[in-house]
């Protein structure tokens, strides 16, 4: 399509324009005319799913959610956790954001969902095989270097504006963290424990699933979490391309001039953000901490450990990588 | 049947294994095969352990040990030789049927332990059975056997991080056993303790393996302990295997330099027994004359003689001094020996003794009949190591078998 001589006369300078920027325009069409069934399906998928979770979500009274979600704070976390969790989740309610604070959390939900599910046997694969961390590798560092709006482009050329595009960009924004650091987990996992499990005659699934997985846990659900925060932070960015939402509140208020409204917007993506990030945080350590769901467990498996049980804190354990949210 | 053997085994890392392997047999060094960017961690080994044996390969940090316990249970690919666990010939299976001689004859105890942080103990234990696919009840059961007979009843509950070192590692030895696997392969499994510990542990080892009667290959790199455990040692230097024998045909028959360098810190005490260091003695009956006596010490080159009653009981013990100077009869120069002790007593348990009276110390058999004599010089002599011929004075020790392996290289 390109002629040489028109590029080469773009400047004086001694190299010739690569077109990079047409070779993308030309496979996108391609995709385009030769996928279309497949882009369809998608969006039907996505659609679908996505309106479900929120309409879930929203099929209970805020109040009761609210409560609800405060018991699962206590549950994995603490005391302050769970009253933080609920004054915060009280306040979105009080500014009338609700609606568009779930439509955010279903569309996170859903599109980390779909991340892990890629991202963890991607990782896993990489792990195993430095050839295939090889290929990863530069995918991954590509897909998080690139500034996040470049995503959009080709999103809404597929899929038009709306929801569907805004899924598919945050799952492809918040997607390497997961694949990294499962990968980094399972690397990690202690090389003669891993032994043991060939010495005593285990399977490699028998080792994936017995020893590999479990004792990766920890660093593998911190992926998980930062997998959580990039899609937060991208169910904003994608407000821009009519991704239902608190993104969407906040391009208003943007076009109006309205700082109040954006303010309030804004703070309400900081409340879900810490209440996701606290809670998902929680999952990834030892059973060890204050919550009461280890209190319990523990009680049951060790009686004899004979630690006082103390009001527990709600503290961030120094091991947690932090969310690399962009807030 | 040798429980396990091992024939001209080589692994080498790094560039062009096969290449190295043909240039070692070709007569290369292994410093030739490290220029060349290949790293010879095993060349050119050959052993058999006997079933019920503890078979220690010992050797300095880099010598090859761990490489070679890992080709035994197929952890690692030889570069040639073959290795063979009874009739199965590991370096020809894979896959299942390599498994399946895991999970049932050979089992591992690591440095580290290497237990499942994420389980309790006994389900640690049971690891080795649940590979296996044994239903719960049964392996649950075979583990608190196991864990029984490590001296870890109670403790079944409990995670791996609640419980010290010794105990953890307890835990790795009860895993191993629980498997029911007949050989056990030991990487520096008490290195990670520290010495009181791990004393105990060489201890229960021993009880244990006169009970369960396992075949053991135990890795070290510390010579008393080597000495306290090993039916045998295999000293490798440099990834060759340059020294084969029993400790005590090892110990004072060192071999060549490097050995002795090793040896030179070794507590000869706890290595050599009364029976090593005895000279065997005449004894004679209390009512004979002191000129029999003497003839009887003359003919015997000896110092002292073993004095017995009628009945064969020890009366005491006579010098050649006390027999001339005596007056009467042999009755009245005997005195008593300064200990009586069996052969197996170490020398450790001889020195105070020994140094506190002139008199010999009288080492008797089990029927409590005297079989030889030790005096404070023999003991002496024994713990420098300073005989001229490198053996300690008094040598029942050649009668062992001494496999002289020697050098190849
Ligand atoms: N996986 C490996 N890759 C490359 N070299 C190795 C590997 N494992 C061991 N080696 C080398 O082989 C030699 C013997 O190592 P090892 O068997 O661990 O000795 P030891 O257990 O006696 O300390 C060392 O030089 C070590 O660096
Ligand atoms: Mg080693």
């Amino acid at each position: 399509m390109a002629e040489p001589t028109t590029i080469l006369a773009v400047d004086e300078g001694p190299l010739p324009r690569v077109p990079v920027g047409e070779w993308v325009d030309t496979a996108i069409d391609w995709l385009k005319d030769n996928f279309d069934p497949f882009f369809d399906a998608v969006k039907t998928g996505t659609e679908t799913s996505v309106e479900g979770v929120t309409d879930g979500l929203l099929a209970l009274p805020p109040l009761l959610f609210a409560a609800i979600l405060a018991a699962l704070a206590l549950v994995v976390r603490s005391a302050v956790f769970a009253v933080g969790s609920l004054l915060g989740l009280l306040l979105i309610q009080s500014m009338e954001l609700w609606e568009p604070a779930m439509q955010t959390l279903a569309l996170v939900l859903v599109a980390t969902l779909v991340a892990i599910v890629i991202a963890i046997p991607v990782g896993i694969a990489a792990a195993k095989s430095s050839r295939v961390s090889a290929v990863v590798r530069p995918v991954l560092d590509l897909m998080q270097t690139m500034p996040a709006f470049v995503y959009l482009i080709p999103a809404v050329t597929f899929f038009s504006i709306g929801l569907v595009p805004g899924v598919i960009t945050t799952i492809i924004f918040a997607l390497p963290p997961g694949v990294r650091l499962t990968e980094l987990g399972i690397r990690q996992v202690d090389r003669e424990t891993v032994e043991a499990g060939h010495a005593f005659g285990s399977s490699p699934w028998q080792i994936l699933r017995g020893i590999e997985l479990p004792l990766a846990r920890p660093t593998i659900m911190a992926g998980v979490n930062q997998v959580i925060m990039l899609a937060l932070s991208m169910a904003v960015i994608a407000g821009l391309i009519g991704a239902p939402g608190l993104g969407q509140v906040v391009v208003t208020s943007i076009s109006r001039l309205n700082i109040g409204l954006g303010f309030e917007a804004g703070l309400s993506v900081v409340i879900l953000a810490i209440f996701l990030d606290r809670l998902t945080s929680s999952f990834g350590e030892r059973r060890r901490e204050g919550g009461l769901r280890s209190r319990l467990v523990r009680r049951r498996t060790a009686p004899a450990a004979g630690t006082p049980v103390v009001a527990a804190e709600d503290t961030v354990p120094a091991s947690r990588p932090t969310a690399g949210a962009g807030i | 049947m040798t429980a396990l053997r091992v024939d001209g085994l080589f692994k080498v890392f790094g560039r062009h294994p096969d290449q190295a392997v043909d240039r070692l047999r070709a007569g290369a060094s292994a410093d030739d095969i490290r220029a060349s960017g290949a790293t010879p961690a095993v060349i050119d080994v050959s052993l058999a352990v006997e079933p019920g044996e503890i078979f220690v390969v010992m050797g300095l940090s880099g010598s090859g040990k761990s490489t070679l316990i890992r080709t035994l249970n197929g952890l690692l690919e030889p570069t040639a030789g073959t290795v063979h666990v009874g009739d199965d010939e590991i370096t020809a299976l894979s896959g299942k049927r390599l498994r399946e001689v895991r999970q049932r004859r050979i089992s591992m105890v690591f440095q580290h332990f290497a237990l499942l942080p994420h389980r309790s103990v006994v389900e640690n234990a049971a690891y080795a059975l649940e590979v296996r696919g044994v239903d719960r009840r049964t392996r649950l059961a075979a583990a608190n056997e196991a864990l029984a007979l490590v001296g870890l009843e109670g403790q079944a509950d409990k995670r791996p991080d609640q419980l010290s070192g010794g105990m953890q590692q307890r835990v790795g030895l009860a895993r191993a056993l629980a498997s029911e696997a007949d050989v056990l392969l030991m990487d520096e499994a008490f290195s990670a303790l520290d010495p009181l510990i791990r004393r105990e542990m060489q201890d229960q080892l021993l009880e244990l393996q006169a009970r369960l009667g396992k075949t053991i290959v135990f890795i070290t790199h510390d010579l008393n302990e080597a000495m306290r455990l090993g039916d045998r040692i295999a000293i490798m230097r440099d990834g060759r295997l340059v020294r084969l024998g029993t400790p005590e045909s090892i110990l004072a028959n060192p071999g060549d330099e490097y050995v002795e360098r090793f040896l030179a810190d070794v507590d000869r005490s706890r290595v050599f027994s009364a029976g090593d260091v005895m000279v065997p003695t005449s004894t004679v009956s209390v009512d004979v004359t002191p000129e029999t006596a003497l003839a009887a010490l003359r003919e015997r080159g000896a110092s002292a003689l073993t004095v017995v009653d009628g009945e064969g009981h020890l009366v005491g013990v006579v010098t050649g001094a006390d027999l001339l100077s005596s007056s009467g009869d042999v009755a009245a120069a005997v005195r008593p020996p300064a200990a009586r002790v069996t052969p197996s007593t170490s020398l450790a348990d001889l020195l105070a003794p020994a140094g506190a009276s002139e008199a010999p110390v009288v080492v008797v058999d089990e029927s409590g009949r005297p079989c030889g004599l030790v005096d404070s010089r023999a003991v002496l002599a024994a713990l420098a190591g300073s005989a001229s011929d490198g053996r300690p004075p008094a040598g029942s020790v050649g009668d062992r078998a001494d496999q002289l392996e020697g050098s190849r290289g």
